[in-house]
């Protein structure tokens, strides 16, 4: 079946007075439908851009994306589409959730009204058929007393209770796509549990698909089918779930995964923390962008860019190591434990 | 919120006192009397006589105390230079002048200010936005007399379109309101815009964005509702200085205005009119305060709750 929504090739620069940032270098990948595909990553690699150009939500910034950079949805050309054209799949067909539910919500809109807004711009509801509908949506979130809820104001409401009205918000329309960029990330963890659990049900019910973008391992990890993981605004590594945790190929994984907490603290052994910093995306990359911070790196590693390696199918890193003439290297012992 | 307001009230009339007794001291301390200036060569037995009529002879604290009980009555006193005219009549007299010529040029100042203002914003960085910056900066930058000068000269003399000076018809109000307007509209225009590109910068209009709200409701209904907070508290500032107008138009056109007789008064040394026409002044500003507070309420809902508290 054709997938619901494919990238490909996506470039994106930010022109600054330093030059162009050079944030998201040739993504391509695919999501299909119904289907959960966690991005990861440090901050800024370019993850939550990925997720902002699938949504054309970069065309008010400084933001250049590349003339060749193709973004379909259904078919539909995302980044050549009008304006016009735009408004009627945005927040319909695909709808997004931001990671700072405060300063997302408009502070002097009552929350119903809000999203009644995305109701009535899509469909030719009524005003009161709108409100029943929002009422609805509050309950799907599991908010209590919706009634009551849809005429406070966002600072009314828990930071918990934001981000469930920012879901209803993003699902009003039962979108195909819905682009979760950290959703819980300003939450404290029994409120994320139960966010993920609440969005894991309602992915069930309606079958929609989730890019769920997040540098907590924790929640790709019980929420998502598939992961790519990013660095350097390039896709290192990607697979399944089961994949990326159980058999990672790229040593940029294998520092993600030996980063969580967890598994070190009961051992009493110091948290291993990854050395160094990301290259300066203003630059061309010679080589792998990974490769000043690789504990494995080799001659050819500095020189020359590793093309992506399928290991096995749908599982693909890019590194020199799963290069048939490469040394074969132990991976060290991590997270989910290696077969 | 009445409760707030009564409270706010309250503060008000501890700020009309403090500004009371400072500018009474301060009257007092400017050297020379109300007579001396009156006349040349006052005889000193007949100065004498008056400042003891007006108990201008006793100590400071004792004229102070008088002063504060006549207030409390609502009697804000008579002239010293024109007897027999109460402040009241004064106020009554020329405060709608200065009213009509400041309240029109603060509703152009908004109107005008604010929309350029948002225009700047919606086009930043394009040519509307430079032109309304270049005007704007124009604005703050030359000095009202200088450009109501230039205005008088071009429109009275050289093409005779309005009369030079005085007040009475609509073609009076011209060129005093355009003069007074500019430099507020220039600095609502410069606020306004950054207002806006402030609030347009915000996460919610991404969020906006992202619902496939068009870009006309997106500054309709949530840029421009935020981006005019701010500004709110600006104007009513202005607002306190409608009626004490601006002693620099009212002298240039010959208006007939408090501005101008608050000036003389203070030349006069006629202490009642100064103070009187201070407590005035004072009380329309403290009002404009409230008011501004009010309205912040009623527009931001935030503020609303923090106060039920």
């Amino acid at each position: 079946m054709e997938p619901l929504l494919k990238v490909e090739n996506l470039h994106v620069r930010f022109a600054s007075y330093a030059g162009n940032v050079h944030a998201v270098r040739g993504v391509s990948f695919e999501v299909g439908r119904g289907e959960v595909l966690a991005i990861v990553g440090e901050s800024g690699c370019g993850k939550t851009v990925t997720a902002k150009a699938a949504m054309r939500l970069l065309d008010r910034t400084n933001a250049i994306v590349d003339k060749d950079s193709r973004i379909e949805l259904d078919g539909q050309d995302m980044l050549h589409m009008p304006r016009r054209k735009l408004n009627t799949i945005r927040g319909k067909d695909i709808s997004m959730i931001f990671q700072d539910s405060m300063t997302s919500l408009n502070p002097t809109m009552t929350v119903g009204k809000q999203i009644m807004e995305n109701l009535l711009t899509h469909t030719s509801m009524t005003k009161g058929a709108a409100r029943k509908r929002a009422k609805e949506l509050l309950e799907l979130v599991e908010i209590p007393d919706p009634e009551d809820r849809l005429d406070c104001y966002p600072h009314q409401l828990s930071g918990g209770m934001r981000q469930r009205v920012m879901i209803a918000i993003a699902l009003a329309c039962d979108p195909k796509l819905l682009i979760a960029d950290e959703p819980t990330t300003a939450l404290d963890v029994t409120i994320q549990a139960q966010l993920l659990d609440l969005l894991g049900r309602i992915k069930e019910q309606n079958g929609m698909s989730v890019i769920l973008v997040t540098h907590d391992l924790g929640v790709v990890a019980s929420f998502a089918q598939r992961v790519q993981v990013m660095y350097a605004g390039q896709i290192v590594e990607h697979g399944t779930v089961e994949d990326i945790f159980k058999r990672p190929k790229h040593p940029y994984t294998w520092a993600l995964l030996s980063s969580i907490p967890g598994r070190a603290l009961s051992s009493k052994s110091e948290l291993y923390a990854l050395k160094g910093t990301p290259p300066d995306l203003r630059r061309p990359l010679i080589g792998c962008p990974f490769a000043e911070r690789c504990e494995y790196c080799m001659g050819i590693c500095k020189k020359q860019c590793p093309s992506e390696t399928e290991v096995s199918e749908g599982h693909s890193a890019s590194c020199w190591l799963c290069h048939e003439f490469a040394p074969k290297v132990q991976p060290p012992r991590i997270f989910g434990g290696n077969e | 919120m009445w409760k707030y307001i009564l409270k706010r009230l309250g503060y008000m009339l501890l700020t009309l006192l403090a500004v009371v007794s400072i500018t009474f001291l301060l009257v007092h301390t400017i050297p020379g009397d109300p007579f001396t200036s009156m006349v040349e060569d006052l005889p000193e037995e007949t100065r004498q006589l008056y400042m003891e009529k007006y108990g201008f002879d006793k100590p400071l604290i004792v004229q102070y105390v008088r002063y504060i009980t006549q207030l409390l009555t609502g009697d804000l006193g008579a002239s010293l230079r024109y007897p027999g005219r109460k402040v009241g009549e004064i106020v009554a007299q020329y405060a709608p002048v200065s009213a009509s010529i400041g309240g029109l040029a603060l509703f152009m100042g908004v109107v005008l200010g604010l929309t350029l203002g948002i225009l700047a914003a919606l086009k930043q960085n394009r040519w509307p936005d430079r032109l309304v910056m270049v005007i704007a900066l124009l604005g703050t930058a030359i000095p009202t007399f200088v450009i109501a000068a230039v205005l008088q000269y071009a429109l009275t003399v050289t093409w005779p379109v309005f009369p030079t000076t005085g007040y009475g018809t609509w073609k009076h109000l011209v060129l005093p309101v355009t003069c007074m307007c500019v430099s507020p509209l220039a600095s609502y225009a410069r606020y306004m815009r950054s207002s806006v590109l402030d609030t347009a910068n915000q996460d919610y209009i991404l969020t906006a964005e992202a619902k496939g709200v068009d870009r006309f409701h997106i500054v309709t209904r949530h840029i421009l509702r935020n981006a005019i907070l701010p500004c709110i508290t600006m104007i009513c500032v202005s607002v306190g200085g409608i009626f004490s107008g601006s002693f620099i138009i009212e002298k240039i056109f010959a208006i007939p205005g408090l501005g101008k007789y608050f000036i003389s008064a203070i030349n006069d040394r006629d202490y009642s009119v100064v103070l009187g026409l201070n407590v005035i002044f004072t009380g329309i500003y403290v009002m404009a305060m409230l008011l501004s507070d009010i309205l912040l309420m009623l527009c931001d809902p935030r503020l609303r709750l923090s106060n039920d508290k």
